[in-house]
């Protein structure tokens, strides 16, 4: 992607390589730079302090601190951050927890690069 | 005791799961009991610890074969020992976490454990499982369901 073109900074978080090297493949959208990712929601909230992200993408079922927790701790940070959660759990309770706890969105496991994306796209509508 | 209609949740999240991250369809073989204790695994295992309304295991087990293949079809590259073992535990995470549609959300999953060439290292909390047999691209897997 053309760095210079991207307007909106992009941190990954999943406790699987695989999924975050995956979604940094596979995002498709100028506007997003990835500058960093992380594998557990305590490493993401000391990286989301030094990157200032403006587009997380969230993992629920990790070590250290789980992705709803995290998700309090960044919009405690930075309530304009859009977060879209990308999670294994597929019960509806936990989309709405997570969205009362700040998440913007909510995807599925597994997804395609096309579902990504219009997750993302959907999401930046919000901007 | 595991329900019909609750097997059938693993079945159809073993499908979606090949059919979505493996770009085709995964044939699953008609289930089956064991009550030995010993349901089997191939060289690489993602479990999963169930707690919650529900207590035990699911995990997904895997020859490397088909592990390579899969991660080819994601476009990944990296098929080393650390990532086959990263992918056997996406596996399990992703098909126990899509059985919450219908389990709900106090069907708590852990993180995956992941084991590689010891079975003596997963620990079964009774002898009773169900083997939910997977075919995919001339490959098989099994996902072993022992919940309480």
């Amino acid at each position: 992607m053309n760095i210079r073109q991207a307007s909106l900074k992009l941190m990954i978080v999943d406790d699987s390589n695989i999924i975050r090297r995956r979604i940094e493949r596979s995002q498709q959208i100028e506007r997003l730079e990835v500058v960093g990712a992380a594998g557990n929601g305590r490493d993401a909230v000391d990286m989301f302090r030094r990157t200032n992200p403006d587009v997380v993408t969230m993992d629920l079922t990790m070590p250290e601190m789980d992705g709803i927790e995290c998700v309090e701790q960044l919009v405690a940070i930075n309530p304009r951050v859009l977060i879209l959660v990308v999670s294994a759990l597929a019960d509806k309770a936990t989309a709405v927890e997570a969205i009362e706890k700040g998440a913007n969105g909510f995807l599925c496991k597994p997804f395609t690069d096309r579902q990504l994306n219009d997750a993302l796209e959907e999401l930046l509508r919000e901007t | 005791m595991l329900k019909e209609a609750e097997i059938r949740t693993f079945i159809e999240g073993t499908t979606h799961y090949f059919a979505t991250s493996g770009q085709q369809a995964a044939t699953v073989g008609s289930p089956y009991l064991v009550t030995d204790g010993k349901p089997g695994t191939f060289e690489y295992t993602g479990v999963i610890g169930i707690s919650g309304a529900r207590r035990g295991i699911v995990y997904f087990t895997a020859p490397r074969g088909m592990l390579t293949v899969l991660l080819m079809r994601m476009q990944e590259t990296d098929c080393s020992e650390e990532t086959i073992l990263d992918l056997v535990g996406e596996v399990a995470n992703t098909i126990s976490g899509n059985a919450r549609r219908d389990f709900g959300k106090n069907f708590v999953i852990s993180v995956p454990t992941v084991v590689a060439h010891d079975p003596d290292k997963i620990t079964a909390p009774h002898q009773r499982s169900y083997v939910i047999p997977i075919n995919w691209r001339a490959h098989s897997a099994k996902l072993v369901v022992c919940l309480e």
